[in-house]
């Protein structure tokens, strides 16, 4: 498609200097571990069972996920009840929950002496068995539903409102519009969709090992783990690590080129004005999937709420202090995460090198937390003490793994203020920072908003590079949850899950909420 | 806190700690410097003395802190490493790394005889399988646990010490016949976590009727919870040891200095700490002075342990039959 | 053809009301700046907003309480008439048959209407290989395909350039006076309602300020209309 000269051009330099400083975050930490390596023994073939595993299992759980948010998204696009958008907004929350919290949770409803075994054994069932890949995939599922619902949902909003009016005055059924109107938009966000999933879900390790019931569930991510940690082998966890990159690009590849990105995080408070699916049968449907849906996701969650309530008045004190460090963190991570991808965001919306400026922007989501950890951490340890520096790394790793949402969320928002207002913009010779600030930002506010809250409250739950850099001083909220968990103090960490669960929601809806006030759309 | 929580991360500079009084830094696994670990106490009782500031760093797991070791090499900040154990010994003393303590063991109240010049016990366990009292045939070998229908949590030796630890004991009492064995016990194998928090946690979570653990472990809920319906399960063919370990670093700049830490971890002001903050038997501390509770803990006969050396020869091949006969 | 009764619609801001009555062949246009109400009055008559009182009558039927799809009318909007992942043909044959499953009758009378609106070549094209006017017209020919008594026009020309716009303003009036078609046309031009329409409504304020035949008030303009002569 032919573009017009917009004005982002002024800007374009910071975006390329951004998506450099992106790649070099990643090659060079995976340069410095291969540097640092001795002999090194290559890729075995159980490093290749891993890979296949891990690609397997990632398809398998980005396609469950994918499959089954369309209904539950169509639902929501097209019924509007009470509780809508907190319901919307409560079902973001498995996705920033730490890993062993969020199995815990799934397991006092699918586990052995979770409710669902207990009510089939009141019928004489035998109870469900979770352990295997199945259960890797339902943990997937578990965590990726919400997001793959949130970009899905997008998709329907997204539809002219005027689009649906015609239809009626059509006369369209619910599969004319199906064919006419849904179809079309989904082809065009379901490959996204699938692909970040997927990336996700390669990076996989604990819930993997964990609910994958032995080493045939082993994930690169758990092979680079050996490596590092047992072998000591570091040129094969490099190795491993651009087998990582290089899945990564390859399921990039495919996706970005049958694919036109998606928006994310913006307007998701009403449904779509439709007068198809006024049927009793469809209402019905609709309840059904909107149900199970919030069933699936807010059950575990409440196990984690209940057990951790009782807790949470007598932690130890230094969960409080953690707790102020991952909230400073969070900060850190949200400004960092929005400075890096608004300007990456005028460069994608100027139509350059798109697919592959996305790709370096997805990059983050799949490499090895680990690799790149120890490669950082190789670099700066002679230039500063590594616990001088925790905050900061932690902050920039945590910042390269939210970036490819942000990028989601910002995108296409500018593509529409530049479509909208570059042209007067240009005109009127507003440039630079008069431009940001007159044009562009108060448009994004919104985006900007999500895109900011979803990086917090990734990096308030995001284990990651801190246990390489932290002193014991220097806890993050999940990491001292882990330690509660190896001091056998169950009820300390339950609380202190909930805290963590608490926070992160707060953090999201507060940056999101900000964005809204007084937002110019 | 000796660091100032740096909230914007900006500021670089090193340690606060005034330039007269010389800091012994000790690399510790995470849980030891917990506010709930043995660290706070430890510190506290030997600054008393010192007078040096004694800093803990803390990284991750045994495994992760020799993995920190050879990252920094020579130039390390460490004068001491606390907290490997007799798996990573051999692979810790081919970095070269460390210097001969030279303080006097005699007193070790180990259950195995204990001889090396660069690496001091400072506590120790038995593995065992934890299961509720109220367990049915409860096995008393891994075979009667492999006939049995009794359902297990296990870790993987690859990202583990107690995942590491059973391997050596399956490798121990059944030699080459290990990998039969472990085919046997496929079927008892709930499932495999990458650490012993989710191993722990699922089998309090009820998801299996027993987990591998330590013989200790009752001993905190029965102290701390006042919980007595946890115990271990006693094998006949004795028990493995994890034996924890410090050491000092060759070319530290406070020799004397860890080295009089090094002593002071043999002395009670230490050893009476290690009991109901890491949940270990200390290492030179006589039976009698162990706190209330720990009588009541199973009491295996032999331990049985591997020399560094022949451990480190058979890791590899025991992890092979291990992987193999459970990828089935 | 179209009465709308005492109408009433409530806003968190605004209200309009109105009254009035298009009579079968007539082309009423709604004159109004942005805000007056012109759009909501377009929606109520369509059915996309529903009443809080009075009645909309379409052909001796009161389809006040009638959902939009079941309403005896055809609506273009300024943008987004066409789908544009099918063809000129299928974005017109959709007015037939939403299933698009076509025999050769039907797909004779798909082609007799892109003819009439002079695009029977342009039939394989996709709306993005269009021109604005051509998109028009392609909305066009599906609405008189439709064959539904009654029009409603949401300034579907608004946006293309002057000499486009009466062009496709003549070829409405020529549909209309060979159809028979109602027609309502929302408007901010009094020369484009002027070229198309014989009724004028002017809105402000959601308040029905004027309203007549086309050559009556223009004989002998009132204050009210002075600013959009």
């Amino acid at each position: 498609m032919a573009r017009s000269a917009q004005p982002v051009g002024i800007s374009a330099w910071a975006g390329a200097a951004v998506a450099a400083l992106v790649l070099t975050v990643i090659a060079v930490p995976l340069g410095a571990v291969m540097l640092r390596a001795d002999a090194s023994s290559g890729l075995g073939p159980a490093d290749w069972a891993a890979v296949r595993f891990t690609v397997g299992q990632a398809f398998l759980s980005a396609l469950f996920s994918v499959g089954l948010a369309i209904p539950v998204a169509r639902a929501l696009a097209r019924r509007n009840f009470r509780g809508r958008s907190a319901l919307i907004a409560l079902m973001g929350a498995p996705f920033i929950l730490p890993v062993i919290v969020a199995v815990l949770g799934l397991l006092t409803v699918f586990g052995r002496q979770g409710a669902l075994s207990e009510i089939l054994r009141l019928f004489g069932l035998p109870g469900v068995e979770i352990y295997g890949l199945h259960g890797v995939v339902l943990a997937h599922v578990f965590f990726n539903l919400p997001l793959a619902v949130r970009l899905i949902l997008q998709g329907w909003l997204a539809i002219p409102v005027e689009r649906f009016r015609l239809a009626a005055t059509l006369g369209f059924s619910s599969r004319d519009i199906g064919r006419h109107m849904e179809r079309p938009m989904l082809r065009n966000v379901l490959p996204g969709a699938f692909l970040v999933i997927f990336l996700i879900c390669t990076t996989s390790f604990a819930v993997a090992l964990t609910l994958g019931g032995g080493p045939r569930a082993t994930t690169v991510e758990l092979a680079i783990y050996q490596a590092f940690l047992f072998d000591f082998d570091l040129g094969r966890a490099a190795l491993l690590g651009v087998v990582q990159v290089a899945i990564c690009v390859i399921a990039g590849v495919f996706v970005l080129w049958v694919a036109t990105p998606n928006a994310i995080g913006t307007g998701l408070d009403q449904p779509v004005e439709r007068w198809d699916g006024q049927s009793r049968a469809a209402r019905l449907l609709d309840g059904a999937f909107i149900t199970a849906a919030a069933l699936f996701l807010l059950l575990p969650l409440t196990a984690v709420v209940l057990r951790g309530a009782g807790a949470i008045a007598t932690m130890p004190p230094s969960i409080w202090v953690a707790a102020l460090r991952s909230i400073a963190l969070s900060l850190v991570t949200a400004s960092v995460a929005v400075g890096m991808a608004l300007p990456m965001a005028m460069l994608i919306a100027r139509g350059r090198a798109r697919g592959f400026l996305e790709t370096i922007g997805a990059l983050s989501i799949a490499v090895s937390p680990l690799v790149i950890g120890t490669g950082l951490f190789l670099i700066l340890r002679p230039i500063a003490g590594p616990t001088d520096m925790a905050l900061p790394v932690t902050g920039l790793v945590n910042a390269l793994a939210a970036l490819p949402f942000v990028l989601r969320a910002l995108v296409p928002a500018v593509e529409q203020a530049e479509a909208g207002y570059g042209r007067v913009a240009l005109s009127l010779g507003l440039s630079g920072p008069n431009y940001l600030r007159h044009v562009l930002l108060p448009r994004l506010r919104r985006p900007l908003g999500f895109g900011a809250g979803l990086a917090a409250a990734l990096s308030m739950g995001d284990l990651g590079v801190i246990t390489l850099f932290a002193a014991p001083q220097q806890g993050t909220l999940p990491l001292e949850m882990y330690r509660l968990m190896g001091s056998y103090r169950t009820d300390d960490a339950q609380g202190a899950a909930l805290l963590l669960l608490v926070l992160s929601l707060a953090i999201f809806w507060i940056f999101d909420r900000g964005g809204r006030v007084n937002a110019a759309v | 806190m000796k660091t100032p929580l740096i909230a914007s991360g900006l500021i670089l500079a090193a340690g606060m700690a005034s330039a007269d009084t010389p800091v012994l830094t000790i690399y510790t696994y995470d849980s030891f410097t917990s506010d709930w670990g043995p660290g706070p106490a430890v510190e506290a009782a030997f600054e008393e003395t010192c007078g040096c500031d004694l800093q803990f760093v803390g990284a991750g797991d045994g495994a992760s802190l020799l993995a920190r070791l050879r990252l920094e090499g020579d130039s390390t900040d460490a004068d001491i490493v606390l907290g490997l154990d007799t798996n990573l010994i051999a692979a810790a003393r081919e970095t070269g790394l460390f210097a001969d303590h030279g303080v006097d063991a005699s007193n070790l109240t180990l259950p195995v005889a204990w001889q090396d010049d660069q690496f001091l016990p400072f506590d120790w366990g038995y593995f065992a399988f934890i299961h509720d009292t109220d367990m049915q045939n409860v096995p008393t070998s891994f075979t009667e646990l492999a006939e049995s229908d009794a359902r297990i949590v296990i870790q993987d030796p690859r990202s583990s010490t107690p995942g590491l630890g059973l391997l050596m004991w399956v490798k121990y009492v059944y030699g080459d016949a290990a990998e039969a064995v472990w085919e046997a016990l496929a079927d008892n194998i709930v499932t495999v976590t990458p650490g012993w928090s989710e191993a722990y946690g699922l089998f309090l979570e009820g998801e299996a009727d027993m987990v591998l653990s330590y013989t200790t472990s009752p001993a905190y809920h029965l102290i701390a919870e006042e919980d007595d319906t946890r115990t271990a399960a006693l094998f006949d063919a004795g028990h493995y040891l994890q034996i924890e370990v410090a050491a000092m670093v060759e070319g530290s700049d406070h020799a004397d200095l860890a080295r009089d830490f090094l002593a002071f971890m043999l002395t009670p002001a230490f050893q009476s700490v290690i009991p109901t903050t890491n949940w270990m038997y200390p290492a030179a501390l006589p039976a009698s002075d162990l706190p209330e509770g720990f009588d009541t803990l199973i009491q295996p006969q032999p331990g049985l342990i591997f020399t560094p050396e022949e451990a480190a020869a058979l890791r590899d091949e025991a992890l092979e039959e291990w992987r193999a006969a459970l990828s089935q | 053809m179209l009465r709308f009764e005492q109408g009433l619609l409530r806003f968190d801001d605004f209200t309009l009301e109105a009254d009035f009555e298009v009579a079968k062949g007539d082309r009423l246009a709604v004159l109004g700046a942005s805000g007056s109400g012109k759009s909501t009055l377009l929606s109520a008559i369509a059915g996309f907003l529903t009443l809080d009182r009075g009645r909309v009558i379409v052909d001796g039927v009161d389809v006040t309480r009638t959902p939009a799809p079941k309403r005896p009318l055809s609506i273009l909007f300024q943008e987004g008439n066409l789908f544009p992942h099918l063809t000129a043909f299928d974005n017109v044959a959709l007015g037939l048959r939403t299933d698009l499953r076509l025999d050769e009758g039907t797909r004779a009378r798909v082609n007799q209407a892109l003819d009439r609106v002079g695009l029977a070549e342009m039939a394989a094209r996709r709306p993005g290989d269009l021109s604005g006017g051509q998109r028009s017209r392609v909305a066009l020919a599906r609405m008189l395909l439709r064959g539904k008594p009654l029009a409603l026009l949401d300034e579907p020309f608004a946006a293309l350039d002057p000499g486009l716009r009466a062009e496709m303003l003549a070829l409405m009036g020529e549909l209309c006076a060979d159809t028979g078609l109602t027609l309502v046309m929302v408007s901010h031009d009094l020369r484009d309602a002027e070229r198309l329409c014989s009724h004028l409504l002017l809105l402000e304020g959601g308040q029905v300020a004027l309203q007549g035949a086309m050559a009556d008030v223009l004989r002998d303009p009132p204050e009210i209309l002075r600013p959009w002569m």
